[in-house]
């Protein structure tokens, strides 16, 4: 079973999925990522899917997973880099990943978390 | 002229070989990409639910012709335990096996043609087709 390297940039985990994922691979994943959260403190995880060529129901609800977990580890997770094909036939399927956040490529990814974490600073704040 | 493969579904490899060779006859048969990546999606479901449901099965990928367009036709077939009520089987958001119920109810919407032949204890046959534009 191939893993999935989890990357650290400050306080963001990166994945960067460039295999055909089997399933065991993705439940590898989850698991890394929380131990990960928690050891680093991250605040962020970005999951880029540029080089994924299918996302099917599991797959699809390993990303709502992963987001939901984090959340939970009180981490935001983006999703980036989905090809419009992937976006088209996700949705056909029935699959609008609701509760999760995407953004078009790493460089949104990382504003949008910037932006996340300045809002939660204002709210505490006040 | 009409090619086909037949391939095994016993494990979580296989299911990833499937997804490998039904996009690659996708591609021979000239969908276009959005319908390469439908079809492939929808060969991904189904190959799971064989491996799932029935703890395996096989799946045979044929390139067919109507006479006017060129499709791709894939028949999943296993002997498990079938399905007792297939229009329940055929719903959004009805599961037996913990997953989100999507699987053959959006593959359906994956695909142009679809076709579910099943009964208890007689195992399971779904044949889709996709055609090209």
């Amino acid at each position: 079973m191939d893993r999935v390297p989890v990357l650290k940039l400050g306080d963001i985990l990166i994945v960067s999925i460039q295999i055909d994922l089997q399933d065991q691979s993705v439940l590898a994943l989850q698991e890394d990522l929380a131990d990960r959260v928690v050891a680093t403190g991250a605040r962020g995880v970005i999951i880029d899917i540029t080089a994924v060529e299918i996302v099917d129901s599991f797959i699809g609800r390993m990303l709502a997973t992963i987001a939901a977990i984090s959340r939970m580890l009180d981490a935001e997770t983006v999703v980036v880099g989905m090809r419009p094909a992937v976006a088209i036939t996700l949705v056909e399927l029935g699959l609008s990943l609701g509760g999760v956040r995407t953004a078009l490529n790493l460089e949104k990814g990382v504003a949008l978390l910037n932006h996340l974490d300045g809002a939660q600073i204002v709210t505490a704040a006040q | 002229m009409t090619t086909f493969d037949e391939l095994p579904i016993k494990s979580n490899s296989d299911v990833v070989l499937v997804r490998q060779h039904v996009r690659t006859a996708a591609v021979d048969v000239g969908l276009s990409l959005v319908d390469q990546t439908k079809v492939v999606t929808a060969a991904s479901e189904l190959a799971r639910n064989a491996l799932v449901y029935a703890g395996g099965g096989q799946v045979r990928i044929e390139i067919v012709n109507n006479g006017i367009r060129k499709g791709l036709r894939l028949a999943f077939s296993d002997t498990g335990p079938g399905i007792p009520d297939i229009p329940q089987a055929l719903t959004d958001g009805w599961t037996t096996g913990g997953g989100l119920g999507l699987g053959l109810s959006g593959s359906r919407r994956l695909v142009d043609e679809f076709d579910l032949q099943s009964a208890p204890g007689e195992g399971t046959l779904i044949t889709v087709t996709k055609w090209a534009r």
